[in-house]
């Protein structure tokens, strides 16, 4: 569905990507894994048009996307949901949600969209007219992946899940992403936290300094002697 | 009496004030640009209204729809040739950019139309309302309503359409409007376009009140840019309510003190502004985050 192929992203001198190649396939859910600086947001925000890479190339669904404006490579289907929620606080919950649906493609589903993501997040419903800033940090991270939700992605990206939440809410977040994965939509989840997004996770890719250390399925990730021992202290 | 005449003179005045404000406030919030050319632009706008009342005796108030058209096409181009290529270059170069506009386009005023002021006579400009004691100057008034009624209809535009939520979102979130899909310089473009056609539409407000002369924004655009930082950076309700306090403020040190230190008298506000509440006394304090929402 989505393959990098060695591409290379700099800021400044600064050399970020280095031969990056890595594939996403339809229907799964992938992580990306790797430390702080390793290269993941660099890496997602490529694919978002949002840094443009100075090398390879970029396909989803078989067209080049890596030369495309960040609203261009949204209409292809392609959503981010980025670090730290970024929502717009001084708009309701509702708000929030019709910008979500901006793109042209998303506007003929708004309605059914909207129902979606209220089932799957009844809370936003309820709070529909509140701001957005003034949600907890919870209801915010799901206000946020409603948000991408109504675009109706066909690639889903999601960008430090867990930051900053107690794990009973990253539970119940990462629940709803397999509920999400089983309704069709593809899911690259990026993420710091090793063992809980592997749990759910179909394959996983795992950067470090910038370049692909590992990939492969999730569960023989899992047993990795050297992702135990980087990443999960075993 | 003297007084409320005071207090009414002065809101008068703040609603043109206003007027200007908002345009350089929306400019400011969306695109996070200071337009030291803001003024220049209303100076433009004057002169395309006298222009059209010399050449085919068009009234100002007639001819305002094609001074804001303009305004709202200098706008787009001036975003889209001169800020859009520096967008991503530090705040100091774009600062020197639209000051460099500045002074630019007051000078080919001055090559061009000379040091001149240009005036139009209509038979309302000295016209005024009595109530009572009172007197009300009607370009004054129908200025003062066209404010309030742009500001309801900005705001309205802001909140309610597609369009202007994009352009708030834009405002408080960049990197987030540009993953739901917003085309982040078209917004800019329009944010330009609209804030420019404020000033013009402010332009043709002020041509029965004022004369027009090469230099005249520079006046202008130092209330606006106190008015910007009174109200809140931003906020369109920070720049109408800000534009209404700096003209009482100015009409009553008037009285109260001395016409030459009403100048002294909003700087001094001015700077109190900038020590004590740098993000403007309307604000919600995060600077253009809420442009269009309070």
């Amino acid at each position: 569905m989505l393959k990098l192929d060695n591409i290379n992203l700099f800021y400044g001198e600064i050399q970020a990507l280095w031969n990056l190649s890595m594939e996403i396939k339809e229907g799964q859910i992938a992580a990306l894994l790797g430390a702080n600086a390793a290269g993941k947001s660099s890496t997602i925000n490529a694919i978002s048009g949002l840094e443009k890479i100075s090398g390879g190339k970029i396909t989803f669904l078989g067209k080049e996307i890596h030369k495309m404006d960040p609203h261009e490579i949204v209409e292809e289907g392609i959503i981010q949901v980025p670090e730290g929620r970024k929502l717009f606080n001084y708009m309701s919950i509702q708000e929030n949600l019709e910008l979500g649906a901006y793109s042209k493609r998303a506007k003929k589903d708004f309605k059914k969209n909207l129902r979606m993501v209220f089932d799957l997040f009844p809370i936003l419903e309820e709070r529909k007219n509140q701001f957005a800033g003034e949600m907890s940090g919870g209801q915010q991270q799901m206000c946020a992946i409603a948000r991408g939700l109504m675009s109706s992605p066909k690639l889903l990206i999601i960008d430090e899940l867990s930051l900053g939440l107690a794990p009973i809410l990253v539970q119940k977040l990462l629940k709803a992403l397999v509920d999400i994965k089983n309704s069709g939509i593809t899911i690259l989840l990026v993420e710091q936290n090793v063992k809980q997004s592997l749990a759910i996770s179909d394959e996983a890719c795992v950067l470090e300094n910038g370049r692909l250390a590992l990939s492969g399925k999730a569960d023989e990730l899992l047993n990795n002697p050297h992702l135990k021992k980087a990443y999960l202290g075993m | 009496m003297t007084l409320l005449q005071t207090l009414i003179s002065g809101l008068l005045l703040g609603g043109i004030y206003s007027l200007i404000s908002m345009g350089l406030n929306l400019i400011l919030g969306v695109v996070r640009i200071i337009n030291f050319a803001h003024g220049e632009l209303l100076m433009i706008a004057m002169y395309i209204s006298f222009l059209f009342y010399s050449t085919m005796g068009l009234d100002p108030y007639v001819s305002a729809i094609l001074v804001i058209a303009c305004l709202f096409l200098l706008g787009i181009i001036t975003q889209r040739f001169l800020i859009q290529p520096i967008l991503d270059t530090p705040a100091s170069t774009k600062i020197f950019a639209t000051l460099g506009l500045s002074i630019a386009l007051q000078n080919l005023a001055l090559m061009t139309l000379s040091a001149d002021h240009f005036s139009v006579r209509t038979s309302y400009q000295s016209d005024v309302i009595n109530i009572g004691e009172l007197a009300i100057s009607i370009p004054r008034l129908i200025a003062f309503i066209v404010a309030i009624s742009v500001a309801v209809l900005l705001y309205l535009f802001l909140k309610k359409t597609m369009t202007g939520k994009a352009i708030r979102a834009v405002a408080m979130q960049r990197q987030a409007a540009y993953l739901m899909g917003v085309n982040v310089k078209k917004i800019y473009l329009l944010a330009f376009g609209i804030g420019s056609a404020l000033v013009g539409l402010a332009g043709a407000m002020l041509m029965p009140i004022y004369s027009v002369y090469p230099t005249l924004g520079t006046t202008f655009v130092l209330i606006a840019f106190v008015v910007v930082v009174l109200g809140g950076m931003g906020s369109m309700f920070g720049a109408f309510f800000g534009g209404l306090i700096i003209g009482l403020v100015e009409a009553l040190s008037g009285v109260l003190l001395d016409t030459g230190l009403k100048e002294a008298v909003y700087f001094a506000i001015f700077i109190l502004v900038l020590l004590f509440r740098p993000s403007g006394i309307f604000s919600l304090g995060k600077g253009a985050e809420e442009v269009g929402l309070k």
